[in-house]
């Protein structure tokens, strides 16, 4: 771009500001270049110098803040743990119709079995319990039991196998087979597979040497085998750091090998390794009895013969779910639709309305005793004010903590107050005032925990009315109230306003103090969140509940510039 | 995983064998506990001894235990676990097995067997209730009621009952804001056999019959969720009796002297110990497994006792149960596992409640809402 300018292509460019580029050439700067172009580098010098002023800020905030809340957000509907851990199971599951009274088939079962293996394999199978159990109470067991056992299923049929031929437990001997002849030609997309398939199913990479490619020949031939065995050698060499030609491989790969071997197939013209082996296991397993997975299934864990788990599963599979906002709003997906939930499980809709309720009597009560003081504040002569305004700071020094279980000292039943009220009589000592573990507990204590950020906006805003307005008001003729409400509130609004946004957002995300004094009729939708992260470990819907608090907020924010205007607020 | 077991075994004997080589082992250790008395008595009998062994060691407290398992998910998220010891309840030992979080241990491999030569999974035996958990304590959830404030002329509480009887002990009552125990004691106290609660309790009348049971006595009900809530909400005389750890109650009558009773009848048993987060580099786990091996041996959980009255893991540990430290009193009639306080006992279903708890959680707290 800096080679000299050409004028036809300028004037196209800028076609529609026909007024610079005129006959005559456009105006040039000192240098010899177009006015307008330097112009221009000059004030993108300048936005650069702008951003990368504050840029240490802006990566601060996106790295530390916004990526991370970002990530937490996406939880509320990626539910892609299901399809990662059981993918072949799932893809078997859309032939199934899962409105009627049979269970899905017999292939959806040998799928499962195979899938369950490897997440069992990667420790992966319970997590996934986790995840369905918050739909269905029963199914985290499922899948823990299942995984413990579902190594033995077959068992009878390796055992034949094996007993057939003992080669088929050296290690040395299937590494041999699976991978044919060095010069042969290699199924190397079998292999990018199965990487691919236990890096989405671990969550974790695994590229990197396994020491170990198909053979194409036999991948042909044994399709299953060489799948299972696959898998088995990139899990051996990544996770497990092995050499895969000295592990025997798992019980899905010899199981994988008899279903090869029982379909029939054909293995008169393959000649190369493990051959002779083949044809006397093919022979040998023919009147051997087929694994039968469903009744495996049923055997270990009963509960695979429950169809409301199977239409869990199906209803779940997809890689983006609605059912943690389902439930944050106590709807629950069902084959028919969405529905209500039972009316005893109903709790999240009550917790958002009482948020959203305290939150506003919490504002009102902090403008109620934020005004007068705030107009002291700004009214007094300037010793006194100073004074005042070091003690309306002094919460601000004290930490959270000890300032709520003070309120908790003052407020309880053997407390300070009732002891001072059952002291004057006004009080029977057999009842004493409930001020404690209710919802005037938690707006006493936060009325005065966020009294400051009322107050400071206020001041801030009244300080700057002059008092001559008022004082001319009043020798017009105004009563004091007049002059006030006419003259004086009108212009300290903003600073009421300011004063509530910051109130009101800073109490409906409330966690520490509606905990501590609020029991459980004063609890916040916040303690509910916290208890999903950290202790039911449900963050999906964590996650939901805190998206619908943010677009709550949003909106509440949105109206107010609507109906006050933004424009109004002031903080000084 | 058999060659996580074996390269474990390996590192194990390794450490016994050379650990004079001090040079193949981190010199940091980041233990992780629940703060307070407790950790304290940690401090008291594993850290500072070992320490005294092994004066270039550093040895840093995380008291981060309450959420230990949300925690260490997110670590293992991000790909950079930072504890090395981590001391959780049995449940969410076995949470944290399950997720493949916590690493599986071999007992007798890595832990010390007791003096008489018993190996270590038989000295804690059904303890280890998860391949990657070590026992190192027996607690309990029970009550403890104000002696001055039972009504006169009426015995002071001694079932767990009582608390359900408003006429007869008239007060608040202080109980854990989860359905965990509570649930249990409702069901108890309904006439439910003690070993039919988990199969009443899994049908959607027998959550009804609980809560209906609870809904007797929700009124005077003070929720808590911090341990050290119902000791001081007994010492300021706000309920007369509340549920918490047995350890609290201990030091609130024993060192504080406060006028409290304890009322053993149906105690829920639960266990605490150690896991190791998995995954960790070959040189810290040296470490850890050096610092686990001492902290868990006969005498060093007795000595533990002596600061605090939760009951050894290993059975070798029980009779060097000695006095407290500073009290000097006796401490074995306050462990919950005496036989004179284990008459009757409440043994919580780990695996019940992993399965139901969010189910009965979402119904549990809509009741409290309502």
């Amino acid at each position: 771009m800096r080679g000299p300018p050409n004028h036809n292509e300028q004037k196209h460019s800028d076609g529609d500001k026909m007024s610079d580029t005129t006959d005559t050439g456009p105006v040039l700067a000192a240098d010899g270049t177009p006015l307008k172009r330097s112009l221009r580098r000059a004030i993108r010098a300048q936005k650069l110098r702008a951003l990368a002023l504050i840029a240490p800020l802006l990566i601060f905030v996106l790295v530390t803040f916004i990526a991370p809340i970002a990530d937490m957000l996406f939880r509320s509907v990626e539910n892609q743990i299901v399809s990662n851990t059981l993918p072949n199971a799932v893809s078997t599951l859309n032939e199934w119709d899962g409105t009627g009274d049979t269970l899905p088939g017999e292939e959806t079962f040998e799928a499962l079995y195979y899938d369950l293996f490897l997440a069992s394999e990667s420790k992966r199978h319970t997590r996934l319990g986790s995840r369905l159990n918050y739909e269905q109470a029963g199914i985290s067991s499922m899948f823990r039991t299942s995984g413990r056992r579902v190594d033995d299923i077959g068992e009878d049929q390796i055992e034949a196998l094996e007993d057939i031929d003992a080669s088929w437990e050296d290690e040395a001997f299937w590494f041999n087979m699976m991978s044919g002849p060095d010069d042969a030609p290699k199924a190397s997309g079998i292999l990018a597979d199965q990487r691919e398939r236990l890096a989405k199913l671990n969550q974790s990479s695994f590229s990197g040497e396994v020491g170990f490619a198909p053979s194409q020949d036999i991948a042909d031939l044994l399709p299953r085998t060489v799948r299972a065995y696959t898998a088995f050698a990139v899990f051996t060499a990544i996770a497990d750091e092995d050499v895969v030609a000295e592990e025997e491989p798992w019980e899905a790969v010899k199981v994988a090998l008899i279903e090869d071997l029982r379909s029939g197939v054909d293995l008169s013209g393959y000649d190369g390794a493990g051959a002779e082996e083949l044809r006397a296991a093919q022979a040998g397993l023919a009147d051997q009895a087929a694994v039968d997975y469903k009744q495996a299934f049923i055997d270990m864990n009963e509960d695979w013969a429950n169809l409301d788990n199977w239409k869990t599963i199906k209803m779940y599979a997809p890689p983006f779910t609605a059912g943690y906002f389902l439930n944050a709003v106590d709807l629950q997906k069902t084959p028919e639709g969405f529905r209500p939930r039972p009316d005893n499980e109903q709790i999240y809709i009550k917790l958002f309305q009482r948020t959203l309720f305290m939150s506003l009597m919490i504002m009102g009560s902090c403008i109620l005793l934020g005004y007068p003081v705030a107009y002291l504040l700004a009214t007094l002569p300037s010793r006194s004010a100073n004074l005042l305004m070091i003690l309306v700071l002094l919460p601000f020094w004290t930490s959270l903590l000890v300032r709520t279980s003070a309120w908790k000292v003052m407020l309880q039943q053997q407390g300070v107050i009732n002891d001072t009220l059952v002291w004057l009589g006004l009080v029977n000592d057999a009842d004493r005032l409930v001020m404690i573990n209710n919802q005037f507990g938690t707006i006493v204590a936060m009325t005065h925990i966020l009294l400051p950020f009322m107050i400071l906006p206020m001041y801030s805003v009244m300080s700057t009315i002059p008092q001559t307005y008022v004082r001319a008001a009043r020798s017009l003729g105004a009563t004091n109230w007049t002059s006030f409400w006419r003259v004086y509130f009108p212009q300290s609004v903003p600073g009421i306003g300011a004063g509530s946004i910051l109130v009101f957002i800073l109490a409906i995300g409330y966690y520490i103090t509606p905990e501590i004094v609020g029991g459980t009729t004063g609890t916040f939708i916040s303690n509910r969140i916290a208890y999903h992260i950290s202790t039911s470990l449900n963050w999906g819907l964590a996650a939901a509940l805190g998206s619908i608090l943010l677009v709550a907020v949003l909106i509440l924010y949105w109206a107010y510039d609507k109906i006050v205007g933004i424009d109004n607020v002031k903080l000084g | 995983m058999k060659l996580t077991t074996t390269l474990m075994a390996t590192t194990a004997l390794t450490v016994a064998a050379v650990s004079a080589q001090a040079q193949d082992m981190a010199d940091s250790l980041t233990l992780v506990s629940w703060g307070g008395a407790y950790q304290n008595s940690q401090q008291k009998a594993y850290v500072e001894p070992y320490l005294a062994n092994n004066p270039g060691v550093s040895i840093t407290w995380d008291e981060s235990s309450a959420e230990a398992v949300a925690k260490l998910r997110a670590m293992d998220e991000a790909g950079n676990v930072t504890w090395d010891l981590v001391d959780v309840v049995a449940s969410d030992a076995m949470r944290l097995c399950d997720e493949g979080l916590a690493m599986e241990l071999d007992h007798d491999e890595m832990l010390a067997a007791a003096p008489d030569g018993t190996e270590a999974s038989d000295d804690f035996g059904d303890l280890i209730v998860s391949d990657c958990f070590v026992p190192q304590i027996v607690y309990s959830t029970t009550f403890g009621y104000r002696t001055d404030m039972v009504p006169e002329g009426v015995e002071p509480p001694s079932s767990v009952c009582d608390v359900f009887d408003l006429e007869t002990y008239p007060g608040k009552r202080a109980l854990q804001k989860r359905p965990i125990d509570n649930m249990e004691w409702a069901l108890y106290c309904d006439g439910v056999a003690k070993d039919e609660i988990y199969d009443v309790l899994g049908t959607d009348e027998g959550v009804d019959r609980a809560l209906a049971m609870l809904d007797t006595i929700k009124d005077q009900v003070v929720w808590w969720s911090a341990g050290a809530e119902t000791p001081q909400l007994l010492a300021d005389g706000e309920v007369f009796m509340g549920s918490t750890f047995n350890g609290r109650l201990f030091s609130a009558i024993a060192e504080q002297d406060q006028p409290i009773g304890m009322m053993w009848d149906m105690q829920s048993f639960d266990l605490d110990g150690w896991i190791v987060p998995a995954g960790l580099p070959d040189d810290r786990l040296a470490r850890v497994l050096d610092f686990l091996a001492f902290a868990t041996d006969t005498q060093r959980l007795a000595d533990q006792a002596a600061y605090i009255s939760y009951g050894p893991a290993r059975e070798s540990s029980a009779p060097l149960v000695g006095e407290h430290a500073e009290l000097g009193i006796d401490m074995a009639p306050h462990m919950p596992t005496d036989p004179a306080n284990a008459t009757n006992v409440h043994i919580y279903d780990y695996e019940w409640w992993a399965d139901n708890r969010d189910d009965l959680d979402a119904k549990f707290q809509s009741w409290l809402a309502n």
